[in-house]
């Protein structure tokens, strides 16, 4: 048989089983750390530190009646959660983990990306229509508003990277980036130029937060205001789909952060291989958005929408020009 | 090509994972005969009133024009990004080299202001 086949499909059930075990344990992490925030306990009865809270919360879900209610679109109401699922998975194939732990080395990753996490936001989009609830509704649209003002600075940010780095390519990016924290794109110490970069990361963090929906983003399932959002009318395995969906967005995200800005896999001093300062990053920008969402209160969708087109944007143009007078002068 | 075969097939995978994760639900689940106040769409208990789909202000529609605009832009940018670097450095390129980067500038400068102009015409205000 040709190893050459077998290899990336091995990668990539790999990939899907790291996917799904941190969809459910993201939740319990995210638990804990809520919890802890407030000075609570959060679960600890089920196993150890409640570690398999996941998997009982897993079984309760399946075992909940699948509830198509009066009122719905019942094909986008059933295409919805599948549709928050599958794209989220799929964005694992083009994450270099490491410099050889990668399923698939594609040269437009970063747009593809970028297209899949669109897809996500049409899944809420029709999940909220579908539902025939003023709650899921109102929420869709503000999804659709909230999605489409973060969309602009963030692929203006990510185009200042690839005019810096000159590829599409996330391996590469990340290849770019290697030798010690001060080549990292966040830094950018080793020619004096580029010195200012953290200001896109700040953009491109902030942008990334409000695409995944998370506080004090998190306009789409406002507690106070709409009940849940476009997950009101969910239930069962619907629900654990969207909430799945939810957390491997963070997982993507804090992928792409750590790639297009903070070194990819690269060592900040040298010592360890690639992958753990790939997981060790991850987890800590996971835990910063867990840290930010249960710190700072709900903003709203006003002044959501004004800090984009307002702040964010013009800023965004800015630093592309910027850096593009930069890279032609030195 | 065969890297775009890796997607479709993780897509599939993925369709295996979500597809299952249903069929076990269905499997699993206890079903109750669903009556009318059960499929009543949720509304704090009140009986919903009027259809959900209400109409939005079209404010909306305007922005989401804006949207369009700079998500085109920044799909043409990406190709041209990409070699820029390569392009505008190159020593031995002459006129291109510049010709390149003034052309970044007029395209972005006439974006940021049609912006600006929409800014000023009021369409970035919610109330």
């Amino acid at each position: 048989m040709d190893t050459s086949i077998w290899r990336p499909i091995l990668y990539l059930i790999g990939f899907m089983a790291f996917a799904g075990v941190n969809a459910a344990w993201l939740g319990w992490a995210e638990r804990k750390g809520a919890a802890h925030i407030q000075r609570r306990n959060g679960p600890k009865e089920v196993g150890p530190f409640g570690l398999w809270q996941p998997l009982a919360d897993g079984i309760k879900l399946m075992t909940k009646q699948l509830l198509i209610p009066s009122g719905t679109d019942d094909i986008l109401f059933r295409i919805a959660p599948i549709l928050a699922m599958i794209p989220a998975l799929t964005s694992m194939v083009v994450i270099p983990f490491s410099g050889n732990i990668q399923a698939r080395s594609i040269d437009m990753s970063v747009l593809l990306i970028f297209a899949l996490a669109s897809i996500g936001m049409f899944a809420i989009l029709l999940g909220g229509w579908a539902s025939g609830n003023k709650y899921a509704v109102i929420s869709a649209a503000r999804v659709v508003s909230q999605s489409i003002a973060y969309e602009i600075p963030m692929l203006i940010t990510v185009i200042t990277i690839v005019m810096i780095t000159g590829s599409t390519n996330l391996q590469d990016i990340a290849l770019a980036q290697q030798g010690g924290f001060w080549h990292w794109n966040i830094f950018r110490l080793e020619g004096g130029h580029f010195v200012y970069m953290w200001i896109a990361f700040l953009i491109y963090f902030i942008c990334s937060v409000a695409e995944t929906n998370r506080a004090p983003f998190d306009m789409a399932e406002a507690e106070s205001e709409l009940v849940a959002g476009y997950m009101t009318e969910y239930g069962s395995m619907g629900f654990g789909l969207f909430m799945m969906g939810e957390y491997l967005n963070i997982v993507v995200g804090a992928c792409m952060t750590t790639i297009l800005f903070l070194g990819g896999w690269g060592s900040p001093f040298g010592f360890l291989p690639g992958i753990w300062w790939f997981l060790i990053k991850i987890y800590i920008l996971i835990f910063t958005i867990i840290w930010i969402r249960w710190t700072y209160p709900r903003t709203q969708i006003y002044k959501l929408l004004n800090l984009s087109w307002k702040i964010l944007i013009p800023f965004s143009l800015v630093n592309l020009l910027v850096t593009a007078a930069f890279i032609k002068v030195f | 090509m065969d890297s775009y075969i890796m997607i479709g097939f993780s897509v599939f995978l993925g369709a295996i994972f979500v597809g299952g994760a249903i069929l076990t639900s269905k499997l699993l689940a206890f079903y109750t005969p669903a009556g009318q106040r059960k499929v009543q769409p949720y509304e704090c208990s009140e009986e919903p009133i009027g259809d959900a789909r209400i109409r939005f202000k079209v404010a909306f529609y305007i922005f989401a024009l804006l949207f369009l605009l700079f998500d085109i832009e920044s799909l043409l940018l990406f190709p041209c990004m990409k070699i820029f670097r390569a392009v505008v450095t190159d020593q031995a390129g002459g006129i291109g080299t510049s010709v390149l980067f003034a052309e970044l500038f007029v395209f972005i400068f006439i974006l940021f202001f049609g912006f600006i102009y929409a800014w000023r015409k009021g369409v970035l205000v919610w109330e």
